[in-house]
């Protein structure tokens, strides 16, 4: 029996040659990232290796969903590639920070920035 | 803000709640422990902490407490903050596999323990081999 469904929303969409948008809405824990690691995994085996990753939808993330994050990173690097974040949620940048994953990850105040440091 | 609750003793200031060991469970963990400290009258900030270090708890019981049929939460309100016990029954997993993750490095694992002791004051485990794992952690109110 399915009951409720996944307070994650996943859309992704080609926003120039070889570059995707991937906008997140909801809350990313162990329950909902496998949806998330799916889709990032879905379009790096399909050859895309330039990603922004949206976060300005998501209320919640925890280190399930970071973890998500940087194996979605590791695959790029691994063909040449980046991936930046948008996130201006103090709450989330927090987690970034204490992680140190500002270090590692481009993480931009919109789309647009995220999008023109990657290429 | 809400009237602070009594805190003579202690006694009467705790929430028990058990969940399932699985990960469709936690989000209510992390909501109903989001509950009890706003009753404690913590900061919105603060008790974004306590949910994730929550839900950090919780995860690494579903991930490494093979065999437990559920998660045990304890909250106590304390004179100065809340006290919250995560106690799993599974087979256990040794204080050595559950390390913090050093900075700049970029592996997966060992998050949930480094965010747990960032944003928590007091953190302790009790890992029994086959008892399973007891983890208590104290976020403190600021003045």
């Amino acid at each position: 029996m399915e009951r409720g469904t996944l307070d994650i929303k996943v859309n992704v969409r080609e926003a120039q040659a070889d570059c995707y948008i991937v906008e997140l809405s909801g809350e990313i824990d162990v329950y909902t990232s496998p949806k998330v690691k799916d889709a990032i995994g879905d379009l790096i085996d399909r050859g895309v290796y330039n990603l922004v990753i949206d976060l300005e939808k998501v209320r919640y993330i925890d280190s399930t969903g970071l973890g998500v994050l940087i194996g979605g990173l590791k695959r790029v690097r691994e063909h040449g590639g980046s991936v930046n974040l948008v996130c201006t949620n103090p709450q989330i940048r927090k987690i970034f920070d204490i992680t140190g994953l500002v270090k590692i990850f481009g993480i931009f105040e919109s789309e647009d920035a995220a999008m023109k440091a990657l290429v | 803000m809400n009237e602070p609750l009594p805190r003579n003793d202690g006694s009467e200031e705790i929430v028990d709640l058990r969940i399932p060991c699985k990960a469709e469970w936690v989000a209510l963990a992390r909501l109903s422990v989001a509950a009890v400290a706003s009753r404690l009258n913590f900061s919105i900030d603060e008790i974004e902490d306590i949910k994730l270090a929550v839900a950090e708890a919780c995860t690494n019981a579903i991930q490494h407490a093979h065999g437990s049929p559920f998660i045990e939460i304890k909250c106590e309100g304390l004179q100065d903050g809340l006290r919250i016990s995560v106690r799993d029954h599974g087979r256990g997993t040794h204080p050595e596999h559950i390390r913090s993750r050093e900075l700049n490095d970029e592996r997966v694992g060992g998050l949930g323990v480094f965010l747990i002791r960032s944003l928590m004051d007091d953190v302790d485990y009790d890992v029994r081999p086959d008892q399973g794992t007891l983890l208590v952690m104290v976020k403190r109110l600021t003045v």
